[in-house]
């Protein structure tokens, strides 16, 4: 049967490897390119990999950083960060990059999604929806670092990045983002049983029954860890590490 | 030397990586020259089945590789390149390669399992149906990373070399005489993935 995935989702800022918490304070926690190389030893089921400024300093993609993490792995990679064009996508694809996330260009022009799947196939293009909930408890999308609220629910926008041709949807919780609290359990449900596509669910994994919680509770199809994988513990210092096959296992069986 | 048909579709990098990376030679090219001379062949491929043949039939590929797979140049197709091997897919009207007799079809799953997704995307097992080279070294606990909405059909059940389960169980991989169809990514599947193209290198 088909395996519940399990991946790092780690986060560049201008070439370096970062965390943050709720979206904010970015700590440095590495190099990229060594940290690819590790979790490609570790043999993870796949990593994600997103530049958190590219679109907000509207700086270009680091495709020199990019080309040396993937020339040495052998697992799928999703990237995302600053990719507006159908010419970015090919290069990156090109790289060896399987996966595009869009996020704030997919949302501002839903057709981009569909020139992307139309090109490359739905399953190489992910819509990322950055949620937050408001003051009343009220989710809505935000994009460029959630620094801009789009004022659409999230489940609104995950049916119309399918029906764009987003192959998958992969929902952060902001509120979330680096605390070890959990997933937000709610919101990916409402997501997960809206959508066909698998969702990827990111934001909040402290624990691995977290982690198992997102699939059996939250309906999602692959989770992401992003702290997990790059701090000993809270507020603990940085250690690259990742559950072993037979953790993952007993967690999914 | 390894041929890596680049029509315009499909991760061409990767696949030279991995090749390169197992001690292979690999060289993508598109040029029906080039191809007419190779001594092996890998047919990669993702999006949608008639955009795939559209692409090769304007390089003037469909009849070279009928030529080569004829001539017994071993030839792997992944993914959608696998699946061009058929005669055709219920993904589109174009007809296939027509090498492995089959159709392609999209999984369906009604009733019985309404939480499975399409796309099957993800690692998963495979079981083999008869011994090849091209599985030396592998065995049940081989994992690869799949992702595809439609999967093989072989008309003749002596063709099938792979099963797999989603829902009900598919042929994940075909193999007749020389040219042999993996539905799963070799080149994005770790050591698993290693292990397989090495054997195709050494085929």
């Amino acid at each position: 049967m088909l395996a519940a995935r399990l991946m790092p989702c780690l986060l560049m800022k201008r070439g370096a490897l970062v965390k943050t918490v709720q979206f904010k304070t970015p700590v440095y926690v590495g190099d990229p390119v060594n940290a690819v190389r590790i979790f490609n030893e570790k043999e993870v089921d796949e990593l994600i990999l997103l530049d958190i400024t590219a679109t907000t300093e509207r700086h270009n993609i680091d495709f020199e950083t990019l080309e040396k993490l993937t020339s040495e792995c052998f697992m799928p990679i999703c990237y995302g960060g600053g990719v507006r064009t159908i010419d970015d996508m090919r290069r990156l694809y090109a790289l060896g990059i399987e996966k595009i996330s869009l996020s704030a260009a997919a949302i501002e022009r839903p057709a981009l999604v569909t020139e992307a799947a139309t090109e490359f196939g739905n399953q190489a293009i992910v819509v990322t929806l950055d949620v937050k909930k408001n003051l009343w408890g009220k989710y809505s999308v935000r994009t460029h670092g959630g620094s801009v609220d789009t004022r659409r629910h999230p489940v609104d926008l995950a049916r119309e990045m399918e029906a764009a041709g987003a192959g998958e949807i992969l929902v952060n919780a902001i509120d979330r983002d680096g605390t070890w609290s959990g997933f937000d359990l709610k919101l990916l449900r409402e997501i997960s049983a809206s959508v066909r596509v698998p969702v990827i669910a990111c934001g909040g994994a402290g624990t691995l029954p977290d982690v198992r919680g997102a699939v059996r509770e939250g309906g999602a199809s692959a989770v992401a860890i992003g702290s997990m994988a790059v701090f000993q513990g809270k507020d603990l210092g940085v250690l690259i590490k990742f559950p072993s096959r037979e953790q993952q296992d007993a967690l999914f069986e | 030397m390894i041929h890596v048909v680049d029509y315009g579709t499909g991760n061409v990098g990767s696949v030279l990586n991995m090749i390169r990376k197992v001690g292979g030679e690999a060289r993508a090219s598109g040029d029906p020259g080039e191809l007419s001379r190779a001594t092996k062949l890998l047919l990669p491929g993702v999006g949608s089945f008639d955009n795939a043949v559209q692409k090769l039939g304007k390089l003037g590929l469909p009849d070279l590789l009928r030529d080569k797979a004829r001539e017994g140049v071993p030839l792997l197709g992944i993914c959608l390149g696998m699946q061009l091997l058929s005669d055709g897919s219920e993904e589109g009207v174009l007809p296939g390669l027509g090498l492995i007799p089959g159709r392609v079809s999209r999984f369906s799953f009604g009733q019985e399992w309404p939480d499975l997704k399409i796309p099957h995307m993800g690692w998963n097992r495979v079981r083999r149906c008869k011994t090849h080279p091209l599985l030396n070294g592998l065995d049940e606990n081989s994992r690869f990373y799949f992702v595809h909405s439609y999967h093989y059909q072989c008309q003749d059940e002596a063709d099938v070399l792979l099963e797999t389960t989603h829902g009900y169980d598919f042929t994940s991989g075909v193999q007749r005489e020389n040219v042999m169809g993996v539905q799963f990514h070799p080149e994005k599947s770790h050591r698993y993935g290693m292990q397989l193209m090495r054997n195709f290198v050494e085929i």
